[in-house]
């Protein structure tokens, strides 16, 4: 047995040159301190994204889009597949904590600072990651055609058309036309499974590959603490096997979410019906859209609307491109300032994604 | 090399190879860039113009009752008020497009998207929405009920 795996490991060595990554992965550390754990995000993010990826084209195999098979195919997929309904289970589940993993991800970097130079392009490929995510929650949504994200999607572009003069003609291209019907239905599905996919994989090469040839950072401050030489741990096998084991609780935090909180479908959409009560969006958007609810309707003489989005996006390109404009911790001294942002946005979002929940 | 090496003709040869290329690349991204934008954008649908919709018998419309009621390919509220009048508004919310209905409990036009509230008159009362509903024309012929455009 250890011959044969040895001669496949030689076999493939000849060819590829393995021993050089071996090699190369053996040299790669993980420093040790007393935020190692924020380390481990990332990975979980990766972890969710390839369930998704296997669970997505699970579900393409029976998914019909369309106005008249979008609903059906789904009824059919959680009462006859073996299995169906724990799958999309799994799918829906496992996209709520992708984006509660990256957003962990995201703001650990942030207040590490992870993003300062040479790492620049990581973050930012890293954040339009983190948009595209939103955008297979919010395209993916559409697909089972029913009730609530008939609304949700009406909402939600109606929002993007209000945006001064792209705002018409986004909607229209979002839509496929003036109103969400089987047109809007066909886009989405075409970007949740093939542009998001496509352009997600190209940049998720490009962000670990960077990640691989920059190693892992290190927190501003932590370094210095002690004065002497930082305690690190070898990627592989140590980091690699706990991030194994945090995957497989990961797994089972799913498993768990997915068969006792099975995902609802809810009722057909139906465009000649009323928005039922107790609509909300799902828990990403609420801050954004309990914030709108906040803003009078006419500040001055601008729309209160137009007012709150024009808000979230030059907030949004400030967050992008904050490796730019962080000159102290390119520096490598602490920015203080930034800290208090970073913590205003958490909590920010926490206390309006709780109110509107509540509310 | 360096432009100052080059003799006069040279550099204008050179200038006009350079505004050939670039001119060139240009043409060449917009060709491919046009019909791509273009073929992005959903063609016009040529929608019929509904002007007026049969909505059912007098005697079946109860007092203090909202129906929402099919105009060509948008949603139209006709409310029947507890005196026993008929009125009509286009059903989509001016806020955020959801469609509205009828509570009787409120004796209001109510959206669930955003709590928004109109008055029987269409007019927006409460919550975010801007504009009043727009309103439609009841008309009772004998025993039958049309909803049509008020222009
Ligand atoms: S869409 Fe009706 S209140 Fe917002």
């Amino acid at each position: 047995m250890k011959t044969f795996l040895q001669k496949s490991y030689r076999w493939v060595d000849d060819r590829v040159q393995l021993d050089n990554l071996v090699h190369f992965m053996g040299k790669k550390y993980v420093p040790v301190h007393r935020h190692s754990i924020w380390y481990y995000f990332g990975g979980v993010s990766l972890f969710l994204f390839i369930i998704q990826v296997v669970t997505g084209i699970m579900l393409l195999l029976y998914y019909k889009s369309g106005e008249d098979a979008a609903f059906e195919s789904i009824q059919y997929l959680m009462s006859k597949v073996e299995f169906g309904w724990l799958i999309r289970s799994v799918h829906s589940w496992a996209a709520n904590l992708f984006i509660l993993a990256a957003m962990i991800h995201m703001f650990s970097v942030f207040f590490e600072k992870a993003y300062r130079r040479p790492r620049e392009i990581t973050w930012v490929t890293g954040m339009l990651m983190f948009f595209l995510a939103l955008g297979f929650g919010f395209s993916g949504y559409l697909l089972p055609w029913n009730e609530l994200a008939f609304f949700a999607t009406k909402v939600g572009t109606d929002i993007a058309g209000v945006v001064p003069v792209v705002g018409k003609p986004l909607l229209v291209f979002l839509r496929g036309g003036e109103e969400v019907t089987g047109a809007t239905l066909s886009r989405f599905f075409g970007f949740h499974v093939a542009v998001f996919p496509g352009i997600f994989t190209v940049l998720l090469g490009i962000h670990l590959v960077l990640v691989q040839r920059q190693g892992i950072s290190e927190p501003l401050g932590i370094s210095h603490e002690h004065g002497k030489e930082l305690k690190t741990m070898p990627f592989f096998p140590n980091f690699l096997l706990r991030d194994l084991l945090l995957w497989l609780l990961v797994l089972n935090i799913i498993a768990i979410l997915a068969v006792f909180f099975p995902w609802e479908l809810g009722k057909k959409a139906d465009a000649f019906a009323s928005a039922p009560a107790g609509i909300k969006p799902e828990w990403y958007f609420m801050f954004m859209f309990q914030t709108l609810k906040y803003i009078p309707a006419k500040v001055i003489f601008i729309d209160g609307e137009i007012l709150g989005i024009m808000f979230f996006g030059v907030a949004g390109l400030l967050w992008l491109i904050v490796p730019f404009w962080d000159k102290a911790s390119a520096r490598g001294k602490q920015n203080r300032l930034l800290n208090y942002i970073g913590l205003f946005v958490v909590f920010y979002i926490i206390l309006f994604t709780i109110i509107g929940w509540l509310a | 090399m360096n432009n100052n090496a080059l003799s006069q003709p040279e550099r204008s040869k050179r200038d006009f190879l350079k505004i050939l290329f670039s001119g060139g690349l240009i043409a060449l991204v917009g060709s491919v860039l046009y019909p791509i934008f273009a073929y992005l954008k959903p063609p016009k649908q040529s929608e019929v113009e509904v002007s007026s919709v049969k909505v059912g018998k007098l005697k079946d419309i109860e007092n203090e009752s909202g129906q929402i009621i099919k105009f060509g390919s948008k949603p139209v509220i006709l409310i029947r008020t507890t005196q026993g009048d008929l009125r009509a508004f286009s059903a989509t919310c001016t806020h955020l497009d959801c469609t509205v209905q009828y509570r009787k409990d409120m004796g209001m036009i109510w959206c669930a998207c955003h709590n928004g509230k109109y008055d029987l008159t269409g007019r927006n009362v409460s919550g975010p929405p801007p504009r009043p509903l727009t309103e439609f024309r009841v008309v009772v012929q004998g025993e039958d009920v049309f909803v049509s455009k008020t222009s």
